[in-house]
Parts: C-alpha cells; structure tokens; sequence
C-alpha cells in the first residue's frame, strides 16, 4: 500500500476531494486510525477558527474604514496630476477619472508594443546605431521638440544599439534601444505628453510578457520596457530615471 | 468604478486581519492601509480577476512590510512563546481562547496559510497566488501549521464550544 499522501489529507480537510478519492481515503483513514485522528484535528481546528473569527463579520465596520475611499482618491488624484487644475472632485465621483489613469496608462501599453515590435529585430533594430550617437540624439530631440538624453548604462551592462523615430498618438516618439552581453534587449521609448505639464511617481506595469516602468516629466512621458522580471527592471530603470532627473 | 466592488469586501478584510494580528485596533490598522493601498493602486486590478485574492495579496504586503518596519509587539511577543501544550482548563475542556493563543504561537507565514484556508475558505491555488508562494509552500506550510496546532492543543477533543465575544 502506497503512503498516505499529505496533500490528499489537506484536500479532504478541505472539502475539496472529487468523491472516488474520497471515498479511497475513507477506507484508508479506517485502517488508520492515527490518520484519521489527525484528519479529525485538523477538521475541527477549522471549525473553531471558523467559530472564533466568524463573529467579526457581523461586526459593523468602523467609519473610519468607509471613509478610505475619498481620501485616497484624492491623493490619488494628486499623485496622477491629471488636468490638476479646474477639476472638482464631483467631476471625479462621476466616473470620468478613469481618463486621469488612461493616460499613464496607455504609455505604458504603446511602449510595450514598440519594445515587442523592435526588440526582436535582428537585422534593423534601430534606424540609427549608437556609432552615431550625437547624430542620433541630436535628430530625435528636433523631432520631439526638446533636449533628449540617451542614458548611459554602460556600468550595468547595457550598451546603447541605437535609436528610431515612431509614431504616437501625440505625434513622434524616440525610442532608445540597449542590449546586453546576452543579447537581452531594453527599450526606452519618449513621447510627447497631452495636457498640462506634469509630472507622475514612477509606475510599472506589466503588458503579456514585457515588463515597464514609465513616468511622466513635464510634457513627456519616459517608458522603459523589457521582458524581464520586475525587480530587474526596476535596477535599470532606477538608473535610467535618476539619469533623467538629476 | 463602482466603490461598493471593493467596500463589500471589507467585512472579510477584517476578519482575516484579526485572526492574523489578534488586536482588534492593530487588524483594523491593517485593513485600512490595506484599503488605501487597494484604491491607489486599483487600475492595475483587472476587471474580471479574482478582486479578493487580489485584496488579500494587498494585505499579506502591507502585513510584511509593517511586520519587518515596525515588527508589531504583538507579533514579537507571540512569536517568542515557548512550543508548550495549552493545558486543559476547567473539566479537560478546551476553549476558543486556546485557539487563538495556539493560532498565534504559530509563526505568522504559517499563520497567513491556515487562516486564508480554513476562515478565509481560498483554495490552495488562490492562497499561493495570494501569497506569491508556489503551491507547494502553501501545502508544506499548512501542512506544519496543522500539525503544530494539534500537537499544542494536546489531540484532544474540543468539546465544548464557548463562543468567545
């Protein structure tokens, strides 16, 4: 007879056993008693937690608690910066915020898209390749309409490829390509930001496999992405933000 | 978005925070940094995903961080009880008080596991998303935590059920 298996016990515990199995470690736990004690215990230790703690959700739930929800709002409303001004919090209530995250938001999913579009690339990554870096800067900031830098991540392992121009939604974007000694691939893509100037916390999102942290500076938006963990990201993309804002 | 998707869910917040830190103060504490956390980061929820799974993933961070920040007293003082059976009181019976004090002599990863099991009722796949832990973590844990609350609790039976307020 094979041992009894301890994922099974638990599974029984829990009311989750498909009925044949159950029914197998029935006539097993009667030939064993001492497992069948424990699976006894262990059903009782969840019907006394249930006992003990049940009761709090009849509990009325403190003001205070309720009351989270405005409070963060605008705070949140704040954090986003979104049209700050001229904007009630009614304006909020009714539903329209949703355009305050939509912004952000959507950076992120235009710069993963690129990072998926480009990253792949093997013979025309870039445009233009990092042999001519000052070129390269140079004709992406006309484009954009402002002093761009490509940051250096050199010590991290990240050698800069180069560099094209795309087309967003507010109209060119610059996208920096870096790639490591393995061949992993980053991306940094710019773009002109609607609205008033602002500026946002650093924020990640994650789209299908393409990890990105973006933020928004001013009248530009700043994604980096790569297919990689977060907190991998997170090193470079650190850098890559305290590099832009110095 | 409609505020009461995540309001219905906070009777059952508090529940979970005060079987896993006990004071009732300190739970609600939780709850509400849980609540803050919840609503500043609600547009990386996905509409359609499990929202409590997502609320209890909120929670076990902002647990953890706190534990490792502020190190709860209760948490410290609990988690240095010595592993001795709760000895029956009056008549060989057990009571719910035991319970609690052996939930609590339990060290709080173990703890987080039983309770989002047993109360929380999440299956063992929710707890391990939950918790960020692979599923065989979620079963060895559980599987300790059982085991050490039987022994405290000397195997024997509960007969009698005192609800305690």
């Amino acid at each position: 007879m094979k041992a009894l298996d301890e994922t099974d016990v638990h599974t029984y515990v829990d009311g989750g056993l498909p009925e044949s199995a159950k029914a197998e470690l029935d006539a097993r736990l009667r030939a064993h008693p001492e497992d069948a004690e424990r699976v006894r215990a262990y059903t009782e230790q969840n019907a006394l937690l249930r006992s003990l703690y049940n009761p709090v959700l009849d509990e009325p739930v403190p003001a205070a608690l309720l009351a989270v929800h405005p409070r963060a709002w605008r705070r949140y409303a704040v954090a986003a910066g979104t049209f700050a001004l001229g904007i009630g919090l009614g304006w909020l209530v009714r539903g329209e915020f949703v355009t305050q995250i939509v912004v952000p938001v959507s950076i992120a999913r235009l710069a993963a898209t690129a990072h998926a579009v480009y990253a792949p690339e093997v013979r025309h990554p870039v445009e233009v390749s990092a042999k001519e870096e000052d070129h390269l800067v140079g004709w992406l900031s006309k484009r954009l309409g402002t002093t761009l830098k490509a940051p250096k991540l050199a010590p991290l392992g990240y050698e800069l490829v180069g560099g094209r121009l795309l087309s967003g939604p507010q109209g060119p974007v610059a996208q920096f390509m870096y790639q490591d000694a393995r061949g992993q691939r980053l991306t940094l893509y710019v773009s002109r930001q609607r609205g008033e100037p602002r500026d946002t916390a650093f924020r990640f999102s994650q789209e299908d496999r393409v990890s990105v942290f973006y933020w928004v500076d001013g009248n530009y938006g700043y994604a980096l992405s790569g297919e990689m963990k977060r907190d991998q990201l997170l090193q470079v993309a650190e850098v890559v933000y305290k590099q832009l804002n110095p | 978005m409609d505020r009461r998707l995540i309001i219905e869910h906070i009777p059952r917040l508090r529940r979970y925070a005060r079987a896993l830190v006990g004071d009732r103060y300190v739970a609600d504490d939780l709850v509400q940094d849980t609540l803050e956390r919840a609503w500043n980061k609600f547009y990386l929820w996905r509409p359609g995903s499990d929202l409590r799974a997502w609320l209890f993933t909120i929670m076990h961070n902002v647990f953890v961080n706190q534990a490792r920040r502020r190190r709860y007293e209760i948490e410290q003082a609990m988690d240095e009880l010595p592993a001795v059976a709760v000895r029956a009181t009056q008549g060989e019976q057990l009571e719910l008080q035991d319970v609690d004090r052996v939930l609590r002599s339990l060290p709080s990863d173990q703890r987080e596991v039983v309770l989002l099991v047993a109360v929380e009722q999440l299956t063992y796949e929710q707890v391990s998303r939950a918790l960020g832990i692979p599923i065989g973590t979620v079963m060895s844990r559980l599987s300790r935590a059982r085991e050490r609350m039987r022994q405290l609790l000397g195997g024997q039976p509960v007969t009698s059920l005192k609800v305690v307020k």
